[in-house]
C-alpha cells in the first residue's frame, strides 16, 4: 500500500446504523471518491494531486473487508442508495465525484436517480452498462493475483503498479482482495457487473458535466462500453487513452490527472 | 450398522491427459459422448440392483455439474428410477446442492415423491456444492450459506407443517405453499449432510442433531472433527455415539492381490486418496464470498506459502495435510490442502504427472484412503478403519477410474458376499449402531457432563 498517513485520516460516520469509515484527506471543496473492485488501493499520485485541490471523501465500501458487510444490500443499486443518504445526512451534496469501475457504476445509479447530488462526475472504466461489443471480464472466475494483473495493460512499465498492493501477495492482502470479491459477487453476481435498467434511467442525468475515461485496451471492462456510456448521458465527454488498460489512473497517471484537471476546473 | 454402495457414475471415457491438464471441471464437452454416457448410465442402475440384490443395506447416490467426475447432474432423475427398481435398500441422496437448486419448495416436492415411490426407503441430504458448481449453475456464492441455511429451513417446514401458507424469506418468497407430494417417513425422512471437515457444517450438524458422514477423509483429521461434533454436541446437551457418524472408503477387491492393485491404481483418476483436489482448478473452487470468513484466512495462508503447489492441479496433491495450530484449524488445513492443487497456471508435462500420481499411489494406500486386494485381504484394513472411526454409517466407495463394467461388477459381488459379512460382525462386536437403531441425539451425557469421543487415533498404533 502506498499509504502515507500524514496525508489522510479516517473517519467514522453511520449510515442507516452501518458504522461506514471514510478515508479523508486533502483540501478545498469535497469531492466523492468511489474505489473499485478490490477495495481502496492507497494514496497514489492521481490522488495527491488531487487532494491539492478537494477534500477527498473514499468510503470504503460496506462488506470489502474495513467497513462492515449490511446484510439487506444486495446490488449496487441500494449501496448507490446508501450514499445518497450518506451524502444528504452530511450536507455534502451537491460535491463532485470520481468512481473507478465498480465505484463508477455506483456513481452512475447515483446519478440516474438523483443527478442533482453531483456537481461533476468523473466515471473511469465503469462497470455497469453492458458493453455493446465484448464482455465485461469474469473476475470470479480468476484468483485474485490474476485479476490484478489483467486490470492494467502492462504491469512491468506501470510504475505504480508494484507500489499499488506491495509488490508481493501477503495472507492479509489475500485475505483482504477476497472480502471485497465476495461482497462484489454478492452485489454483481447476475446480471453480471451491470444493470439492464441503468442506459434507460441514466437520460435523467443529460447535462451534468460528465467526464468519462477509458483505455483502449481495457480487458476488464471493454471500451465499447465508453460509446455506451456517453450515448446515455447526454453532454458527456468521452477520453481514451491507448496503450492502456483498466486502471488510466496509474496507467497515464500524468494524462490522467492533466483531463481531469482540466474538467474541475471552472 | 448402514452399509452402502457409492459410486460418482464417472464418465469413463474422458481423456486422461484432459484430467491431468485442467482437472476434471472445465474440460470441453466435446469429450462427452452420449451414447456411451448412456450406456455407463444403465450399467451405474443396474449396478444399485445387483447390490440391492446381494446384501448392501443402501444406495448412495451424489451430484455434480459440468465433470467428467460424476455424470449425475441431476441426482434426483436416478433416485426416483431407483425408488421404483429396487424394493429394499435406502436410496441414500449425499447430497442435493441446497444453495444450487433454485427452487427449495420444488426440491422438497421431488424428495417426497421419490420417498412415496419407494415407500419410504428415502434418505435425504444436503451439500453446499462444490466451488465449481456455482459456477456450473449461476448460483451466487456470495450467499451460498445463507441461501443453504434459508433452504434447509424451508423444505423442513414445506414437509411438517400444514398448508397452505405463505413465506417472505430473505432469498425465497412463495405466496403460497400447500404440497401434495409429502414424505411417508414422519416427520420426514433421515437427513444426513456429508462433507469434507468443514468445521462450521460440522457443528451445524451437531446442532440439528445431523450424522456427519466424512467422504474418504484423512483418518487423523477425521478424528478431530469427530470431537468437534462431539463438543457441539455437548452444548446442546446429548452425547455422541456411532449414529452421529459415517465415512465413505474407496474399497477395491479382485480374484487377486496383483490385479486389484493393477485396477485400483487407475482409481487415482477417480478420486483416491487425492481428495478434490482434481476436481477443478483453485479459481472454480473458491469462488468469492462461498468460504467463511475463517476458511477464507486459512485459504490466504495456505496461498502465501511459496510452497503452494503448481502446475498441474494433481501436483502435490498427495501427501500434504494436518498444519499446526488448534485441532480445528489442522482439520480446516487438510480440507484445504486437497482440495486447493494449483495455484499458478504453468505449463504441465503430462508423462511426468501421470507417473508422478502413479508413484504416490503406495502413499495413497498406507495412508488407508484406499484399500484393495482381496476380500480376505482387505478386511483387516476395513476393520482398523473402523475401530478409529468407530461409524455407525460406512460406504463402499467403487473404483470410479477408466476401468471395465466386469471388473467393477465383480468387485460388487466379492464386497457383498464375502466383505460386507464380515463387516457387520465386525460393526456388532464393536457396538457400531446406525441412525436406524439409535436415533442421533438421544444419549444421555455423562454424569460428569464431559462427553466421550467416538473416534481415537489409539487403534492405529497396533
Amino acid at each position: 500500500m502506498a499509504d502515507d498517513t500524514k496525508e489522510w485520516r479516517e473517519e467514522s460516520v453511520s449510515v442507516d446504523g452501518t458504522n461506514l469509515i471514510v478515508v479523508k484527506g486533502g483540501t478545498g471543496r469535497p469531492m466523492l471518491v468511489l474505489h473499485d473492485e478490490l477495495g481502496h488501493p492507497g494514496w497514489l499520485k492521481w490522488t495527491r494531486a488531487m487532494a491539492r485541490r478537494r477534500t477527498l471523501l473514499i468510503p470504503l465500501h460496506p462488506g470489502f473487508g474495513r467497513t462492515e458487510r449490511a446484510e439487506w444490500m444486495m446490488s449496487i443499486r441500494d449501496l448507490a442508495g446508501f450514499y445518497a443518504r450518506y451524502l444528504k445526512e452530511n450536507g455534502l451534496a451537491p460535491l463532485d465525484v470520481i468512481g473507478f469501475s465498480l465505484g463508477g457504476w455506483i456513481a452512475a445509479e447515483m446519478a440516474a436517480s438523483n443527478p442533482g447530488q453531483f456537481r461533476k462526475m468523473i466515471l473511469v472504466a465503469p462497470a455497469g452498462i453492458r458493453p455493446p461489443s465484448g464482455n465485461i471480464l469474469d473476475v470470479f472466475q480468476l484468483m485474485a493475483p490474476q485479476q490484478l494483473m489483467a486490470s492494467v495493460y502492462d504491469p512491468p512499465n506501470t510504475p505504480e503498479f508494484p507500489e499499488l498492493f506491495g509488490g508481493g501477495m501477503s495472507p492479509e492482502a489475500f485475505e483482504m482482495f477476497e472480502d471485497a470479491r465476495a461482497q462484489t459477487a454478492r452485489l454483481a453476481w447476475t446480471p453480471y457487473m451491470h444493470n439492464p435498467t441503468l442506459p434507460h434511467l441514466l437520460g435523467v442525468a443529460a447535462g451534468l458535466p460528465t467526464l468519462i475515461v477509458w483505455g483502449r485496451q481495457d480487458a476488464v471492462v471493454p471500451a465499447s462500453a465508453g460509446d455506451a456510456y456517453r450515448a446515455a448521458i447526454r453532454g458527456a465527454r468521452l477520453v481514451t487513452f491507448d496503450n492502456c488498460g483498466h486502471r488510466p489512473e496509474i496507467e497515464k497517471s500524468a494524462e490522467f490527472i492533466r483531463e481531469v484537471e482540466a474538467f474541475l476546473a471552472d | 450398522m448402514h452399509l452402502m454402495y457409492f459410486t460418482e457414475r464417472p464418465y469413463r471415457h474422458v481423456p486422461n491427459d484432459e484430467v491431468i491438464k485442467n482437472g476434471f471441471f472445465g474440460i470441453p464437452n466435446k469429450h462427452f459422448d452420449s451414447v456411451k454416457g448412456s450406456q455407463l448410465l444403465n450399467e451405474y442402475l443396474d449396478e444399485k440392483i445387483l447390490a440391492e440384490q446381494l446384501g448392501f443395506d443402501g444406495v448412495m447416490l451424489n451430484e455434480h455439474h459440468d465433470t467428467a467426475f460424476c455424470m449425475g447432474s441431476v441426482m434426483n432423475v436416478e433416485a426416483a428410477i431407483l425408488a421404483r427398481i429396487t424394493e429394499r435398500v435406502k436410496i441414500v441422496l449425499l447430497g442435493n446442492p441446497l444453495p444450487v437448486v433454485g427452487n427449495p419448495l420444488r426440491l422438497a416436492e421431488e424428495l417426497s415423491l421419490i420417498d412415496m415411490i419407494s415407500r419410504g426407503r428415502l434418505v435425504t441430504g444436503w451439500v453446499r456444492g462444490a466451488g465449481s458448481e456455482q459456477f456450473a449453475t449461476n448460483a451466487n456464492p456470495g450467499y451460498n450459506r445463507e441461501y443453504f441455511n434459508e433452504a434447509h429451513d424451508l423444505v423442513v417446514q414445506a414437509w411438517t407443517r400444514p398448508g397452505p401458507w405463505r413465506y417472505e424469506g430473505k432469498h425465497f418468497h412463495y405466496r403460497f405453499v400447500d404440497p401434495w407430494a409429502l414424505p411417508i417417513q414422519k416427520p420426514h425422512p433421515p437427513i444426513w449432510i456429508p462433507g469434507l471437515l468443514s468445521p462450521e457444517t460440522v457443528i451445524w450438524c451437531a446442532q440439528h442433531k445431523y450424522p456427519y458422514i466424512a467422504l474418504a477423509t484423512f483418518l487423523e483429521p477425521t478424528v478431530e472433527l469427530w470431537n468437534i461434533y462431539r463438543d457441539a454436541a455437548a452444548k446442546e446437551g446429548y452425547q455422541v455415539g456411532p449414529e452421529n457418524f459415517g465415512y465413505l472408503q474407496k474399497v477395491f477387491v479382485a480374484e487377486t492381490e496383483e490385479k486389484a492393485h493393477d485396477l485400483a491404481k487407475w482409481d487415482m483418476f477417480g478420486g483416491a486418496g487425492i481428495g478434490y483436489s482434481l476436481f477443478g482448478k483453485p479459481q472454480w473452487m473458491f469462488p468469492p464470498g462461498y468460504n467463511s470468513k475463517d476458511a477464507t484466512r486459512r485459504v490466504a495462508r495456505q496461498f502465501s506459502d511459496p510452497s503452494s503447489s503448481k502446475g498441474s492441479p494433481f501436483a502435490n496433491a498427495v501427501g500434504g495435510g494436518a498444519g499446526n495450530g488448534s485441532a480445528t484449524e489442522r482439520v480446516a488445513a487438510s480440507q484445504i490442502d486437497y482440495r486447493t492443487g494449483a495455484w499458478q497456471e504453468e505449463h504441465v508435462d503430462v508423462e511426468a504427472t501421470r507417473k508422478q500420481i502413479f508413484d504416490t499411489f503406495p502413499q495413497v494406500e498406507r495412508a488407508m484412503q484406499v484399500i484393495c486386494g482381496t476380500p480376505k485381504s482387505v478386511i483387516p484394513r476395513i476393520r482398523k478403519v473402523l475401530e478409529v472411526l468407530r461409524p455407525g454409517i460406512f460406504g463402499f466407495w467403487q473404483n470410479d477410474g477408466p476401468i471395465s463394467a466386469e471388473a467393477r461388477t465383480t468387485n460388487i459381488r466379492l464386497l457383498a458376499e464375502e466383505v460386507v459379512p464380515a463387516v457387520r460382525e465386525i460393526g456388532k462386536e464393536l457396538g457400531l449402531v446406525s441412525p436406524f437403531e439409535v436415533q442421533p441425539g438421544s444419549r444421555k451425557l455423562p454424569a460428569s457432563g464431559i462427553p466421550e469421543s467416538v473416534g481415537s487415533l489409539a487403534p492405529l498404533a497396533s
